[in-house]
C-alpha cells in the first residue's frame, strides 16, 4: 500500500466529482436529455469508457460492490482493468455476480438477470447523440431535441424498411424516453432495449469524448422507435445456449475449429455460469461436477 | 470572532459522497425519503440538512441564492464563502441552487431560473427546509422513478404549492427541481413529477 501514489478517493478530485454529480442530478430530472459536462482526462484512453468511468467515480462509495462487463463478459481486458482501477482507487469490493453488485458499469450489454431496486447501471457511451449521423451540427441536433423534431429519425428508419424490408438497425437502436426525448441506448444490441423499459434500476450514461451524461430513472418508459406496420422486434436465436441451454438470452457465436465448427453461447458470462452451477446443461455443455 | 470555519463535514470526501447518493436516490425515486448525513451547523439559522446539500453540491462554479433569513446571518455568508466559494446572488433567476430555511421567504417557483428549451439543465435546483417530510396533507405523485404512484405528505410547503408545481410541470423539459429536507432526510421532486391532492 505504501508505494501507491496519492490518489483522491475514486481518483477524481472533489471539484470534478461535484461538477459530474450536478450533471447526473439534472440528467435524472430530465430523462433522456443529454447534459453537457466538462470531461476529464482519465488514466486510460477514450474508447475504454472514460465517460462511464467518470460517472462511476463520481457516485461510488466505500460500501459499493462493483461489477464491470464488456459485451456481457466480466473477464475481458477492458472489464478487468476498470474493475482493478476502482478496487485500487476506491478500495471497493468487486464482483462478477449481477445480483451482488450495487453498481454495474457496462460496455454494450445489459445483464440478462432483471436488475433490482437500488442498483445503478452505468453505460460507457461512445456517441450519445442519436441524431448525429443525420445531422452533424450540434446546434442543429440540440434544436431538434428542443422542438421535439424527430421526423428525420423516422425517415431514416423508414428508408431502412424500403431498402431491406425491415428496420435493419440492430445496435444502438433509438428509443424514446417517457414520451419526450429520443435517446441512443449506446451500442447495446436491440435485444436489450426492452430491459431498459420500466427497469427497477437507475440507468446512467456517460460519454467521455463527447462530454455528455444522460439518465433513465427507475420505472421510466423507454420505447423503441417503430412503425405500426413494422413494429419493433428483438433478435431471435434459433437455438439455446450450447453450454447452459438458456433460451431468450443474447448469444455470441464462438468459433470452435478452422473447419467452420461453431457454437452459440450466452454473451452474459455470469448468467451462463450461474445456470451451469445450478445444473443446467446445453448440447455441448458438461454437467458441473460439484453440485 | 466566528469566521464561519465551524461546522461542515468532518470527512468531506466520504460524507459528500454519502450525501450525494442520498440526493441522487431522492431524485431518482421521487417521494422516497432518503437519510441525509447532517453535519454540524455553523449557526442555528441554517438547518444541518441545508449545510449538507450546500457542501455537497455547490462550489465557485455555482451561483447560489439564499433566502432572507439565511442571508441576514453573516455567519451563514462566511460559512458559504469559506467552505464553497460559491457566489451568492440576489436574483433568484440567476441561481443554480437556491437554499431556503422555510417556505415563507421563498419566491414563487417561476421566479427562479427555469432553463431554456435547448438547455433545460440550466435551471435552479431549490433546496427547501421544511418542519417535517411526513404528517402534512396527503399528495399523490406520479412520473419517472415512481412505480405506478406514490404518496407524500410534507409539512410546510409553499403557498399554492399544487398550482405552482403544475405550472412548473407544464414547462417540461424546463422547470425547477425541488429537494425537501428535514430531520436528517431528503425527499426529491424532480420537474418530471406530477403532483395531485390526495383524498
Ligand atoms: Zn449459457
Amino acid at each position: 500500500m505504501t508505494t501507491l501514489p496519492q490518489y483522491n478517493f475514486a481518483y477524481l478530485d472533489e471539484q470534478t466529482k461535484r461538477m459530474i454529480r450536478r450533471a447526473i442530478l439534472k440528467a435524472i430530472a430530465i430523462p433522456g436529455y443529454q447534459v453537457p459536462f466538462s470531461s476529464r482526462e482519465m488514466p486510460m484512453p477514450y474508447g475504454w469508457g472514460t465517460g462511464g468511468v467518470q460517472v462511476t467515480a463520481s457516485i461510488i462509495g466505500p460500501d459499493d460492490v462493483l461489477k464491470v462487463i464488456d459485451q456481457g463478459a466480466d473477464d475481458t481486458t477492458n472489464a478487468v482493468s476498470i474493475r482493478a482501477f476502482f478496487a485500487k482507487v476506491a478500495q471497493v469490493e468487486t464482483t462478477t455476480h449481477t445480483s451482488d453488485a450495487t453498481i454495474i458499469q457496462t460496455r454494450h450489454r445489459i445483464p440478462e438477470k432483471a436488475l433490482s431496486k437500488g442498483q445503478v447501471l452505468v453505460y460507457q457511451v461512445p456517441i450519445p447523440e442519436p441524431l448525429r449521423f443525420l445531422e452533424p451540427r450540434e446546434t442543429e441536433t440540440r434544436k431538434m431535441h428542443a422542438l421535439e423534431e424527430y421526423g428525420l429519425m423516422h425517415v431514416k428508419l423508414y428508408e431502412d424498411i424500403a431498402r431491406h424490408g425491415r428496420i435493419a438497425t440492430t445496435y444502438a437502436y433509438p428509443v424514446k424516453v417517457e414520451g419526450r426525448y429520443v435517446m441512443d441506448p449506446s451500442p447495446t444490441p436491440k435485444f436489450d432495449n426492452p430491459k431498459m423499459h420500466m427497469s427497477e434500476a437507475l440507468q446512467l450514461f456517460g460519454a467521455g469524448r463527447e462530454h455528455r451524461i444522460y439518465a433513465v430513472p427507475p420505472h421510466t418508459e423507454v420505447v423503441s422507435l417503430d412503425f405500426e406496420d413494422h413494429p419493433f422486434a428483438i433478435q431471435h436465436f434459433e437455438q439455446p445456449c450450447a453450454l447452459c441451454g438458456a433460451e431468450q438470452v443474447y448469444l455470441d457465436e464462438v468459433i470452435l475449429d478452422d473447419r467452420g465448427g461453431h457454437m452459440y453461447v450466452c454473451s452474459d458470462t455470469d448468467h451462463c455460469e450461474e445456470r451451469r452451477a445450478a445444473g443446467h446443461v446445453g448440447d455441448l455443455g458438461v454437467k458441473e461436477a460439484a453440485e | 470572532m466566528d469566521l464561519g470555519l465551524d461546522g461542515g463535514f468532518a470527512d468531506p470526501v466520504l460524507q459528500s459522497q454519502t450525501a450525494f447518493r442520498a440526493i441522487m436516490d431522492a431524485l431518482a425515486n421521487p417521494g422516497a425519503v432518503q437519510r441525509l448525513v447532517a453535519p454540524g451547523s455553523p449557526t442555528s439559522s441554517i438547518p444541518p440538512e441545508l449545510v449538507s446539500t450546500l457542501l455537497t453540491l455547490s462550489d465557485h462554479d455555482t451561483s447560489i441564492w439564499l433566502d432572507d433569513s439565511l442571508r441576514a446571518d453573516s455567519a451563514v455568508l462566511q460559512f458559504v464563502s469559506f467552505h464553497t466559494g460559491a457566489p451568492v446572488v440576489r436574483e433568484p433567476g440567476r441561481a443554480a441552487f437556491a437554499f431556503a430555511a422555510g417556505a415563507e421567504h421563498l419566491p414563487r417557483f417561476d421566479q427562479f431560473n427555469l432553463g431554456t428549451q435547448e438547455y433545460p439543465d440550466r435551471s435552479t435546483t431549490i433546496v427547501l427546509a421544511v418542519p417535517a417530510l411526513t404528517g402534512g396533507p396527503d399528495l399523490i405523485i406520479r412520473g419517472p422513478g415512481i412505480k405506478d404512484h406514490g404518496r407524500i405528505s410534507p409539512v410546510g410547503l409553499p403557498e399554492d404549492f399544487i398550482g405552482q408545481w403544475s405550472a412548473n410541470r407544464e414547462l417540461f423539459p424546463r422547470g425547477i427541481d425541488l429537494l425537501l429536507v428535514a430531520e436528517g432526510a431528503v425527499l426529491g421532486l424532480p420537474r418530471s413529477t406530477r403532483i395531485a391532492e390526495g383524498h
